[in-house]
């Protein structure tokens, strides 16, 4: 990774990050927090901020299929990784059929889980295309809600697999 | 929350990263997964002004197992990749079952066996089956390589005897001759919480006599500990109830809880009886290491 130094001394480096099947090169500091790169340099603000500290999930992108969570990690170290965020879902402005299954369900309230949730669940479905009720809840368990009390959003995931 | 600026390395090697930490000294620090040192960071607790970066040493998320040695744990092997690993669930199931029950999976996704160990947390939840297995690690220095019992390797809350300019390797688990071996854990929560206790053992059963066993102890102490007279009390005898409940109070006399948020030193001590007789049982009667 090449490494740039402007006037003042500070050190910049240069990374190439896919996110949603696009690669973007843009100049980063060490510190540059892979959320705030995706919120701030490449405007997707579907990825939300909650903790910032890795407990509530609000952050979750997927990163080459699995979900992390991009508040605690540096932009330098996502170089050269594939993301996909919750505007990778949809498909063509379709929305992916867990998203779907979110709206006809009555998983959101307030929304700003829902994101993370998403990218959660997609990861799980990808893998597991039919997993139990006890395997939904493991998988989100890293996701904090503060207003479905998951019920709907178990239902939710549940329904998309059954499909 | 933003991080303070530090300088960023990321070595190709791992006698390059090990010169590096040498060079800088103490302001330096390795990150592996992030998942506690950026939180640190971000709280101010720690100010490195150097970070070096593990990403390109893939050698070291290996798993593998090598004739004479055992199995050989890399130490930026994933907490979700040790679960996944069909090596691991073959030989060492209950250190797969270890690595699924803590954090939640973005942090298993991210967080490595090595950070879990370096950081020398009390309550961390890998190094009790590990130790309850007899592993070892081999630290890696600018003037080369040596191996320590993990048992050894703790000193202290957050203090180990890793030098200034050493990494964390390897994790060797030598084949074993125990039957069975667990780590069962009590959080608040079962998904992201710290373990309020946590105990993992390993038992070598003959029909129903116990004819060897490790105890190990989490959260519980300054380090995660052995429990050497409940450990005595069990071996040679045969298993009922009563000796399981009588090895239980053993361990709880010799653990030294604390209080904090997560629980009275006398809960604590009182799960110590409950776990380590609930764990016993379940490597008995389970049987697979
Ligand atoms: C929400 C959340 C939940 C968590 N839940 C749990 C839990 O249930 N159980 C549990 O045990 N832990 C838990 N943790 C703590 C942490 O995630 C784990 O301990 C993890 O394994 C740390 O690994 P890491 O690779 O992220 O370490 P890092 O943060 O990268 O590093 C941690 C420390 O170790 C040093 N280090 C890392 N690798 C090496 C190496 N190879 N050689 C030498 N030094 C090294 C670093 O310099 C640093 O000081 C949790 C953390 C979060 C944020
Ligand atoms: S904002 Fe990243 S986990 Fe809470
Ligand atoms: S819908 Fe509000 S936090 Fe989940």
């Amino acid at each position: 990774m090449e490494a740039l130094v402007d006037n003042s001394g500070v050190k910049r480096y240069l990374v190439t990050i896919n996110v949603n099947g696009d690669d973007y090169t843009r100049i980063v500091k060490a510190n540059t927090l892979l959320v705030n790169f995706i919120r701030d340099e490449l405007d997707l603000t579907g990825t939300k901020k909650g903790c910032e500290l890795g407990d509530c999930g609000s952050c979750t992108v997927l990163m080459d299929g699995k979900p992390v969570n991009s508040c605690i990690v540096l932009a330098v170290e996502a170089d050269g990784h594939k993301f996909t965020t919750v505007e990778g879902v949809a498909q063509n402005e379709n929305l992916d059929r867990l998203q779907e299954s979110f709206v006809d369900n009555a998983a959101v309230q307030c929304g700003y889980c829902t994101p993370g949730m998403i990218m959660s669940a997609k990861a799980l479905l990808t893998r597991n295309p039919q997993p139990t009720e006890e395997e939904v809840r493991e998988a989100i368990s890293g996701n904090l809600c503060r207003c479905t009390g998951y019920v709907n959003i178990v239902k939710a995931i549940l329904a998309a697999a059954s499909e | 929350m933003y991080l303070p600026d530090f300088e960023y390395h990321m070595p190709a090697t791992i006698q390059e990263a090990c010169a590096l930490l040498a060079e800088k000294g103490q302001v330096a620090k390795v990150l592996a997964g992030g998942t506690d040192l950026l939180n640190k960071m971000k709280h101010g607790l720690v100010a490195p002004a150097v970070l070096i970066s593990l990403k390109q040493l893939e050698q070291l998320s290996n798993i593998e197992y090598e004739e004479g040695k055992g199995v050989l744990i890399g130490a930026r092997a994933t907490h979700n990749a040790i679960c996944n690993s069909k090596l691991l669930q073959e030989k060492y199931l209950s250190i797969c079952e270890a690595a699924h029950h803590m954090a939640n999976n973005q942090i298993r996704n991210v967080g490595t066996i090595g950070g879990n160990i370096s950081n020398a947390v009390p309550s961390a939840d890998l190094p009790p089956i590990l130790m309850a297995l007899d592993a070892s690690i081999t630290l890696v220095g600018t003037k080369g390589e040596r191996v320590m019992a993990l048992e050894e390797f703790f000193v202290g809350p957050g203090k180990t005897l890793l030098a200034p300019d050493e990494i964390i390797a390897q994790i060797v688990i030598p084949d074993q001759s125990c039957t069975g071996s667990t780590y069962i854990k009590f959080g608040l929560r079962r998904s992201g919480a710290l373990a309020v206790v946590g105990v993992a053992v390993a038992v070598t059963m003959d029909g129903n006599v116990c004819k060897d066993a490790r105890i190990v102890l989490g959260a519980v102490a300054p380090v995660p500990m052995r429990a050497p007279k409940a450990e005595a009390m069990i071996i040679g005898k045969a298993i009922s109830d009563d000796l399981l409940e009588e090895v239980g109070v053993c361990a709880s006399t010799e653990c030294k809880p604390i209080d904090d948020i997560r629980g009275s030193a006398e809960y604590r001590r009182d799960m110590v009886r409950v776990f380590t007789k609930r764990a016993l049982r379940k490597a008995i009667n389970e049987g697979h290491v």
